[in-house]
This record gives structure tokens, sequence and C-alpha cells, in this order.
């Protein structure tokens, strides 16, 4: 079952990265640009329910490259003999051939035949891109509102075209993917090329028909909700019961309807009366998976509210207030700071919610306020080289993190590309690193070691070696499949388990 | 970089251009990273931990230190106010940071002058006394500037708790006023018709130069001057001078509305 197996019984393979061959990014050169590019998956020839068998064996049984196929049809319960490849399209013949040429394939035997199995799922491939968002100028303020884009969350797929919330600084939009794989022809008064005809030179009538065409994947906006918040909006969340969803600035947090753009209401405000008092900002915001009528915030403080919109209409009241209290071994000038909460996410199954602070990552119960019931040190190495961090300020990076399907592991970035899996229910931990010289397809990770001092073993890296510009703050799970997604400054690694 | 400022009282449209907080904050032109200073406190663990902390010992490696960490928030608050739109998050934690510092640092300024204590913490209290004012004066004046930012640009919402305005502040500008009639009645102040009346308007008159000249005739602040002279050498008088007038100025600007507003 995926996700089931843990972070560590699965062994994690290279599949694919995307993006420029040069990770670094020099500073202030290339404008942050609100591309969104969408990658479909395109499955491993499927070839379930088609077996085939070789002509030939070779001794003992032992599969060999067949040089001819035939195909078993089970549905016939017959055995097919080599006519029948003939009766293929040419579509199946193509792909046959192509997943035996790429060596995917391995042969499982059974009492009726030779069943040909992908050794991998299949992989990403660039579906569509699209400029999501445009440079805007704020006249008022005089100052450029950057399209670079925060927050991405897909909608729940509810016909033939998904959609998907898209977020930048200001403006958040909401935008309809479609394929089109049909155009209409045979139109009256246009010319094929689009040109118009003139109606006296129609001598006789015919009615437009669909014909299939190459597939075009389009992006339209369909909702732009704008002008709502003054801060930058963080957080973006959409609600169980799909008809509404929140977004959240630095101050404040406003709840839409997917179909209402001209008006929000605001349902968390924590700007003091007098702005001298700001200490304390938003950091994150999500809705809970199952209840529509909760959600919750963290705060730069590493507090953590749960809020319920039955109680008020401005739920500046928390229902539950989740804090840890301060370790005092390990008080510092930096505590506030790597204490501020980057990143909180639900369990699927909505009892738990998982917190990222700079070097940790907690597991809360909803039902437990005053500490967290699992917490895992991501790169504890770190805490004596804090001043270090605040100074080139990698102490205010923000780092995501994730869970896999069952809930079983979580996942969060680290420096020098470096990716770390808990495991919740074995207790162990990996690192991975997402790096192009392992870039062999079904090429197995090799684990990581950090050394944080004293004699460093072999195949260790030195903290002092950790390539602070490397960062990995964006991780990604497959909901079902055990196929994750991670992201560098400059490319987009996927990695699968190893297809036993 | 602030935002355009068009004095132009016959339309009735105020918006506000700021001269650079660079010019504002008093311990910007002259303050250089302790470069030494701070390398040796990276050689030692423990010596940025909260004083209060029994693992540190009360040395004035730690103390020094601490001022030179105290150097470097100030530097990130400076730098991070001079961002066209200033990282609230960023902001916020610096600030906090600033603040347990400050108190971590404020005994030093007690301890009598005459035993131990080298002169570092002697000039890290001069630095925190005068800077704690010019510090808060400028945390306060941006944060006030950026809920007038707000104040302006808000989109009246139906539902929202707080009108165009939002919360009044004792620092509001005069300015506000006007605008106010334009704001709840026209709506998005980023209408393109508006837009377009400024579009042939020279702005460059109103780079910052234009305050030197016009605020020379107001009266140096009380409190910083002489103090920061002796401590930052490299602030010459004419620089300091325009320093001065600049807070005083910016301050004179946010006197509070009078009655009736």
């Amino acid at each position: 079952m995926a996700g089931a197996g843990g972070g560590n019984d699965i062994q994690w393979c290279f599949s694919q990265v995307k993006g420029a061959v040069d990770d670094d990014v020099a500073e202030g050169t290339s404008r942050k640009e609100a591309q969104v590019m969408l990658l479909s998956y395109v499955p491993a020839c499927e070839l379930q329910g088609l077996r085939f068998k070789p002509i030939h064996y070779s001794v003992g049984g032992r599969f060999t490259k067949p040089r001819k196929l035939y195909r078993v049809d089970l549905s016939r319960n017959q055995l097919g003999d080599r006519e029948k490849v003939r009766h293929f399209d040419q579509a199946t013949k193509d792909l046959v051939t192509q997943c035996l040429r790429t060596g995917q394939f391995k042969r499982t035997s059974s009492s009726s035949g030779n069943k040909i199995q992908s050794h991998s799922r299949g992989e990403y491939n660039v579906y569509s891109t699209f400029q999501s968002h445009e440079p805007e100028f704020d006249y008022l303020k005089s100052l450029e509102i950057e399209e670079k884009i925060n927050k991405i969350r897909w909608l729940p797929q509810k016909n033939a075209a998904q959609f998907l919330l898209s977020t930048n600084d200001k403006t958040i939009k909401l935008w309809k993917i479609s394929e089109r794989d049909k155009r209409p022809e045979g139109y009256n008064l246009k010319e094929e090329d689009g040109r118009y005809r003139d109606p006296t030179t129609v001598t006789t009538l015919r009615v437009p028909v669909f014909r299939p065409m190459d597939l075009m994947v389009e992006a339209s906006p369909r909702r732009i909700f704008a002008n709502a918040h003054t801060y930058h909006i963080n957080s973006i969340s959409i609600n169980s019961d799909y008809e509404t969803y929140l977004s959240a600035d630095d101050l404040r947090i406003n709840l839409w309807h997917l179909e209402i753009t001209d008006r929000s209401f605001n349902i968390v405000d924590i700007k003091p009366a007098n702005m001298e008092e700001l200490t304390e900002v938003i950091t994150a915001a999500e809705f809970h998976p199952n209840s529509c009528n909760t959600f919750v915030y963290s705060s730069s403080k590493g507090t953590i509210r749960l809020c319920d919109m039955r109680a008020s209409a401005l739920c500046d009241r928390h229902s539950k207030l989740f804090e840890e209290p301060e370790d005092p071994s390990n008080r510092s000038f930096f505590s506030e700071i790597i204490s501020s909460i980057s990143d909180v996410k639900f369990s699927h199954s909505g009892r738990y919610m998982m917190t990222r602070d700079y070097l940790s990552v907690k597991i809360w119960d909803l039902n437990m306020e005053n500490r967290p019931v699992e917490t895992y040190q991501v790169h504890e190495y770190l805490r004596s080289k804090l001043c270090s961090l605040y100074e080139n300020d990698c102490i205010f990076d923000k780092f995501e993190c994730c869970w896999n399907g069952s809930d079983s592991v979580v996942m969060t970035g680290s420096y020098n590309n470096f990716f770390r899996m808990f495991d919740r229910n074995t207790k162990r931990d990996i690192t991975l690193e997402a790096s192009r010289e392992n870039n062999k397809p079904r090429t197995v990770l090799k684990p990581r070691k950090v050394c944080a001092s004293g004699k460093r073993k072999k195949d260790e890296i030195s903290v002092d070696s950790l390539d602070f510009n490397k960062k990995i703050l964006h991780t990604a799970w497959h909901p079902k499949e055990n196929i994750i997604a991670v992201a560098t400054t400059n490319n987009l690694y996927i990695f699968q388990d190893k297809v036993n | 970089m602030g935002w355009n400022q068009r004095l132009g009282g016959g339309s009735g449209v105020w918006l506000f251009r700021r001269t650079p907080i660079s010019e504002r904050m008093m311990l910007s032109k002259g303050l250089k990273r302790k470069r030494e200073e701070e390398e040796e406190g990276l050689a030692v663990d423990t010596w940025w931990l909260d004083p209060g902390h029994p693992a540190v010992a009360q040395a004035p490696a730690a103390t020094a230190a601490s001022s030179s960490l105290f150097d470097l928030s100030v530097l990130k608050l400076h730098h991070s106010l001079r961002q066209s739109e200033p990282d609230l998050r960023h902001l916020v934690l610096v600030v906090n940071t600033l603040r347990r510092i400050q108190a971590s640092m404020a005994p030093a300024a007690t301890l009598p002058p005459v035993p131990s204590p080298p002169p570092a913490p002697g000039v890290a209290d001069s630095l925190l006394a005068s800077s704690d004012a010019a510090l808060s004066a400028s945390m306060a004046s941006l944060l006030e500037d950026l809920s007038h930012i707000e104040g302006l640009s808000q989109v009246p919402q139906p539902l929202a708790d707080e009108g165009p305005l939002g919360r009044p502040t004792a620092g509001a500008p005069p300015s506000l006023g006007a605008l106010d009639l334009l704001g709840p009645a026209t709506g998005c102040l980023l209408d393109d018709s508006l837009e377009g009346l400024f579009e042939d308007i020279d702005t460059s008159m109103y780079d910052s130069e234009l305050w030197a000249p016009a605020s020379e005739s107001l009266k140096p602040g009380p409190v910083e001057g002489p103090g920061k002279e002796e401590t930052t050498p490299e602030l010459d008088e004419a620089e300091l001078d325009y320093l001065m007038d600049v807070l005083v100025g910016t301050q004179a600007l946010e006197r509070p509305p009078g009655p009736g507003r």
C-alpha cells in the first residue's frame, strides 16, 4: 500500500528533474516570474489486460527479450497467435515497442502466460505553462507589486476541468485548466484559417462537426480576488465545503466565496490599534480538512490558534491555543526567531497538525494544547550557528513541510539541497539529497549524514561545508503513491520509491 | 524610494512622500559593524546567549559582543525599513530581537564606570540611550506610516470591520482628511481616470533634496545632538544637523490633527 511502508522501508529513486542546469541563483538577477507550470502524469505503458507471450523461450524458462509478440486476449479466453498482433491498432503497437525498447519492463509469469509490468509508475511531463500574475504598480504607494507567486492550491476536481488558486502578495486568482482535443470544422461563414467568407458566395449549407485535434491545454482566469489585503498574502486554504476559502496576510485573514470576488469577510484581525505595539504577525493559516468551520493560524511567536467560525463573526478569540513552553536551557536572543512557525499542515485524517519552525517539525494532537505529541529535529547542528545564520538572514528562511498519504511519514527540506523524512511509526529518519549527480533514472538515493562536530566519518558532510544557498523550502507528497516532488532553487526533482 | 508626493492643494489629493529611512535614522551613517569583535564573538559558543543564562560568564567580551549583535540588528532593521514594502515578519522579529538585546544590555548602564568594565559597555550605553530614542521614533513613525498606507489604499469593504481610514491614530497627518473626501465617494483610488491627472507632472522636483533647505530653520532636537557627536565621530556636523532637521521635520508632519478631524 502506498505510504504505509514508511520513510525507511522505502528505497527512494531518482525519477526526473526539471529546470535549469545551474542551481545557483545570483542575487537580484532574474525576476521571480509568476509562471505556473503544470506537469501531468503519464503512466508507463499500462498493459493490463494484455498479456504477451514470447514465441521463443530460452532454456529454463527465463525470460529473454521476445523476438515476436502475440497477444493473449483474456476476455475471449483464447490463446492468441502471431496473427493477432496485426489486429492491434498502430498506437498500441508503438506503445508496446517503445516500452520494450526502453527496458522499463520486466516480466512476471503465471500459468496463463507472461505479463509485462512496468518498473516505474510513469513520469511527469509538462502539461501546461501559463503566466498567473502580471507585475502591477500600486500608484498610491509608488510600489511595484511583484508578480511572484506565493502559494498555489488545487481545488477538488468536480468535472473534466481542473481548478487552482494562485496568489501573489496581493491578489488571488482562480484558474481553470481545461483540455481541448476536438475542434469544430465546417463553418459556413468562416474559412478554416479564420477568415470570414462573403455570404453571397455560400451556395450550400452544411452542419459544422467536431473533429479530433492535437491536445491543447488552456488555462483561463475565472475569478480575480483583489484589493482585500494590505499586507503580503502568505497563505491560501480551501475549505472542505469546496465553496469558500481563506487568504491570510501578516495581520489579517479573509474568508472568500469562490464565486464572489467583490467582497470578503474578515475573520481574523491582529493588527493592534497602535502599530507601535505590533509584536506578532500571522505566518500561515489552514482550514481543517473535514470540519468546514475550523481553521488554524500560526504566528511568528511560535503559537498556533485554532478558531471556530461558528463562535463569532470575527475570530479574534481562539478556541484553542497551541504553544510549547520555551526550553530554558536553549534560551537565547534568537529564541523567538527560531520559534517562528513557517508552515502549518493538517494531517489527512484531520486529527493532527504539523508545524515547522526553524529547527524542528512538531506534530500536535488537536486535543492537546500544551505541547506537541511528537517533535523531530531537522537540523539541530545549526543551533550553535544561529548567530551566523542571523547575520546572513538564513534564520528567516521559511521551510514548508508535508504529510504522506497515510499520515505515517512527514517530510521537510533543509540546506545543501538536503531533505528529511521522519517515520512516525518506526521513529526512524532519513536525510536525502536532491542533486543532479544521481540523475540516472531508478538510481537509489543514498542517505546523507551531517557531522555536527568532531571527527568526520567517511561520506559525512561537516556543518561548515554545507551550502546555505541551496535550500529546499518546498516539498510535496503524492496523496496516494510514494512519489515526492522536491524543489531546489531552480529545479524540480521527482523521486519515486523503487518498485519491486 | 518612497511615495510620490504631490502637494496639490487645489485638487485636494495628497499623496505622501517620505524621505528614506536612511536619512532619518541617526545611527545609519556612521555605523560600522565591528568585525573583529564579531569574529571573536563567533568563536565563543555561548556568548550570545541571554546573559541571565547560567552558562554565560559575565565577561566583558560577552557585553561587547552583545553590543555588536545589537549593531547588527540595527543594521538589519535599517535595511528592512529601507525596503519599498518591508517584510513585516522580518521587521517584527528583528525588532523583538533588538528589544531582547537592549533589555540584556540595560543592566550594564547602571554599573559604576570606575572599576573593571572596559570602555566598550560605555560606548554601548550611550549608543543605547541615543539610539533607543531614535529607534523608537523611527520604528513608531514607520509603523504609523504603514497604518496610514492602509488607510489610504483600503478599498471600502461592506463587511470589513474598519472604514477606509483604518483605525484612526493620533499621528494622522492633516492631509488624510482631504483624502477622505475622495476615498469613500469614488471607491478605489487607483482609478485610471485619477491616475491620468498626474501622468504629465514631473516628480523629480520632489526628491529628497527638497527637504534639506526647507527645514534648516527648524530647531534641532534636544536629545541626540551632543551625545552622538562624541561617540560617533564619523558623523560630521553638517550631516548631523541635516539628519536632525529631517527627524524633527518628519515629526512635525505627524503632529496630531486639530479638533474636528
